[in-house]
């Protein structure tokens, strides 16, 4: 493909590309919650949460924190949470990524993965949390196998999510 | 690397208030949702319509994958018998005898049955059930433990029905789209369901632990009644769940607390029947003449 766009739409198509992957990706992820699997332990991470904190350290000039709004809604839906945990959640974790950026002048891999532990962590109590609020009486201690797959399954989805990154800027 | 510096958008007066605005937004929004969220609390049916439709909208993926999912999972628990032949084999021969002396056992009390209904001109109601579905898919990723059938309010099923399969109970209807809802688990924390010991009668509560099983908690203090391998049914006690439906089996008894694991695996469970509620008039208003009748005892 010529690195010079022939038409305009070439144009078009790149930058709706340029512009959508981001946001379908995490939507797709979401859905990902409607697969056929039934467990009755909670073992597989949330992968929305993942994808959507792997697109914000990457890029942090790509959303502002209100974009998590409408995608936590989505992810309410599609998931059957309380409406509104995702949201709260997802936008919390925006604004404190955003302090950090003004904090933290200096980011590599390493700290990009404790600030993702951080999220996850955070998200995975806070869910518990309302949870335990909405009548759900159960020990912390039964998510902690998904709570530790969640922050080993981060670098997998970030490395997944870079090469749609790269994917997505290429002419 | 150094990120590029997004929130000084430099000197432009119009760049710093839309950012500054942006943060306003994002603020406000998680107010708003966190006030969606009392809400949900207060009021989990509260957006039902709103929730029914997205659980109709991802209905046909989960519909359409399960026969896959099912044919994966069978293959692993093929393989896993194969090479657990000898140990299945032994431990089968045991539940084998075991069960023919109970065969006995159930006879004699059948009969027992019979004869004191006949007594008492008993008549049971069964084969109360609204439809049969399929479990097809759960939420994996949350400490809740909610499954979703295939189908839906189109069929007649309501917020608040028994759900059960030929093994036990799987819980309750707590959602419904047109042709999808979504179901309480007994292994969820917030189920709780009234059963008794088969062996004795003992009642006690079924509680939801969220990782798959369930803490039994007997209604009086003293000796533990549990023994490993007892079998708890529904009592029916509260109205919502019919009597005599398996529950759960105890694995795991310690000094206060004792573990059990429900019978009918969603997992692996092929139908699943909702019922109707056990006795929805007791939720129901009183009648005309039973509230006269009371007004007059009152005078």
């Amino acid at each position: 493909m010529s690195r010079i766009a022939g038409s305009e739409r070439d144009v078009a198509w790149w930058s709706a590309r340029r512009q959508l992957v981001p946001v379908l990706t995490t939507l797709a992820a979401a859905l990902l919650d409607s697969l056929p699997i039934v467990t009755q332990t909670p073992l597989v991470p949330d992968f929305a949460f993942l994808v959507l904190i792997a697109w914000r350290l990457l890029r942090p000039e790509l959303w502002q924190a209100y974009a998590a709004l409408p995608l936590g809604f989505f992810a309410d839906l599609v998931a059957g949470h309380p409406l509104g945990q995702s949201m709260a959640i997802w936008t919390i974790t925006f604004l404190a990524f955003d302090l950090i950026d003004l904090r933290v002048g200096w980011r590599d891999y390493w700290t990009d993965w404790l600030f993702a532990s951080l999220a996850i962590a955070f998200h995975s109590a806070a869910a518990w949390y309302i949870g335990w609020i909405g009548g759900s009486r159960t020990d912390f201690m039964i998510l902690m196998p998904q709570l530790v797959l969640s922050l080993f399954s981060f670098p997998l989805v970030a490395r997944i999510v870079l090469g749609l990154d790269r994917w997505r800027l290429a002419r | 690397m150094a990120p590029p510096s997004t929130r000084r958008p430099g000197f432009s007066r119009r760049a710093q208030y839309g950012l500054f605005l942006g943060y306003v937004v994002a603020v406000a929004g998680v107010l708003f949702a966190l006030m969606l969220l009392t809400l949900s609390v207060i009021d989990p049916r509260g957006f039902g319509a709103l929730k029914g439709a997205a659980l109709d909208a991802t209905s046909p993926v989960s519909s359409a994958g399960r026969g896959i999912v099912n044919f994966f999972g069978g293959i692993g628990s093929t393989v896993g018998n194969y090479f657990n032949a000898g140990a299945q084999n032994d431990d089968l021969k045991r539940q084998l005898a075991a069960t023919r002396r109970k065969i006995v056992e159930a006879r004699a009390t059948e009969l027992e049955n019979q004869r004191l209904k006949a007594m008492l001109k008993l008549s049971e109601t069964v084969g109360d059930e609204v439809t049969v579905t399929r479990v097809v898919g759960s939420s994996f990723d949350s400490s809740r433990r909610l499954a979703t059938l295939s189908v839906g309010s189109g069929a007649g099923v309501a917020p608040g029905q028994p759900v059960r399969s030929p093994e036990g109970l799987i819980g309750r209807v707590i959602e419904t789209g047109r042709w999808a809802s979504r179901v309480l688990l007994v292994s969820d924390g917030a189920s709780s369901v009234p059963v008794r010991l088969v062996r004795d009668g003992t009642p006690a509560i079924a509680q939801g632990l969220g990782d798959g099983s369930i803490d039994l908690k007997t209604l009086e203090v003293g000796k533990n009644p549990f023994r490993r391998g007892d079998i708890l049914v529904t009592s029916g006690v509260g109205g919502v769940y019919p009597p005599n439906v398996p529950v759960a089996v105890v694995v795991r008894v310690e000094r206060e607390r004792t573990t059990a694991r429900p019978l009918a695996d969603p997992a692996t469970v092929d139908f699943a029947m909702v019922l109707r509620p056990f006795q929805p008039v007791a939720d129901q208003p009183l009648s005309q003449a039973t509230s006269e009748a009371l007004q007059g005892a009152a005078q």
